[in-house]
């Protein structure tokens, strides 16, 4: 005879845990991807930077051929990534250390793209205007 | 294990409900505690220092437009942009290799795997700080020679 199971709680929903598939889990993406793009980036970055102790000419020659609007873009995304990164970070250290912060982690979520939205914004109006202007010597 | 168990079977292999257990083995010292600290108190002091940074280069005068070596030049004559990109230099790759170190644990689950991929990761670390340390330190602003372009100096330079 077959019987039927009472119906299970689903785990994702307002009630369900704390990490699967809200903004507690997709911060944590976030946190995760960003952190590692950076850290390439990092890597490169020394390695350019580098370049000023060969010599000027060698190290302009790299900048230069950065100072294009293509370029110019991966930068916008790269502090894109940064901003959330930094405040993300911030978002787990208030959940980790701030009595009430595990409570309003999903608030302080919203409050990490609201800032990001803040100061990201401006800053691609202001980078865009400069990659899209022809380059002086 | 000593469990009761009303019925002898293969049930006789699975611990007895809420008997203890270990979820790993203990370790000596408590390393991970402190790279757990460290990752947050490093960044606090990276807030300041990476959005600095991205500020005064990015934002401030022409922008990434003006990054050439008379500008790195302008900011290194000064002990204070060589402290703040040292300091900087050595958190962000002290936190980035704990982060990815922690990425690589989770993931790779081949004992040989996970060991390799940390080997490659601390290979870069040292190579990168080493590097960018040994940049710092020996930077010359107002390098002379008959192969330095004195046009890309900065203006305080005498050979400009
Ligand atoms: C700008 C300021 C920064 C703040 C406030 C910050 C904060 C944090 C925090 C709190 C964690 C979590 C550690 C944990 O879960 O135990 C973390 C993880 C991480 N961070 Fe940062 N960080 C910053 C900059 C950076 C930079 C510059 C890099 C790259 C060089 C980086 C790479 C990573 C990586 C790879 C992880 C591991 C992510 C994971 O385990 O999912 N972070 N960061």
């Amino acid at each position: 005879m077959a019987r039927t199971l009472p119906a299970l709680p689903t785990v994702s929903g307002p009630t369900g845990t704390l990490y699967r598939g809200r903004e507690g889990m997709w911060s944590w993406v976030g946190h995760r991807i960003t952190g590692v793009l950076i850290f390439v980036f990092l890597l490169v970055h020394v390695l350019d930077t580098a370049l000023v102790t060969v010599s000027p000419q060698a190290y302009d020659a790299v900048i230069a051929s950065y100072k294009n609007p293509v370029v110019g873009l991966g930068e916008a995304g790269l502090v894109a990534a940064v901003l959330f990164h930094a405040f993300n970070g911030i978002r787990i250290m208030l959940v980790d250390f701030w009595s009430k912060g595990p409570r309003y982690h999903r608030q302080l979520f919203w409050g990490v793209l609201a800032v990001w939205l803040v100061l990201f914004v401006p800053f691609l109006v202001r980078h865009l205007s400069i990659i899209f202007s022809p380059v002086e010597h | 294990m000593t469990a009761v168990q009303s019925t002898p079977g293969p049930a006789q292999a699975i611990d007895a409900p809420r008997s203890p257990y270990r979820r790993s083995k203990p370790t000596r010292t408590n390393f991970e505690l402190y790279a757990w600290l460290f990752m947050r108190m490093s960044g606090v002091l990276l807030v300041v220092l990476v959005l600095g940074h991205l500020f005064v280069n990015l934002v401030l005068g022409d922008g990434i437009h003006q990054v050439d070596f008379a500008f790195v030049a302008g900011k290194w004559a000064s002990p204070f942009w060589k402290v703040w990109d040292l300091s900087m230099l050595w958190l962000a790759m002290l936190h980035g290799t704990n982060g990815v170190r922690t990425i690589i644990n989770d993931y790779a689950e081949r004992n040989g795997t996970r060991f390799w991929l940390k080997m490659a990761l601390y290979v870069a670390f040292t190579l990168t700080v080493v590097l960018g340390t040994l940049v710092i330190f020996t930077f010359d602003p107002c390098p002379v020679g008959a192969d330095i372009d004195a046009s890309a100096l900065p203006s305080f330079c005498p050979a400009r």
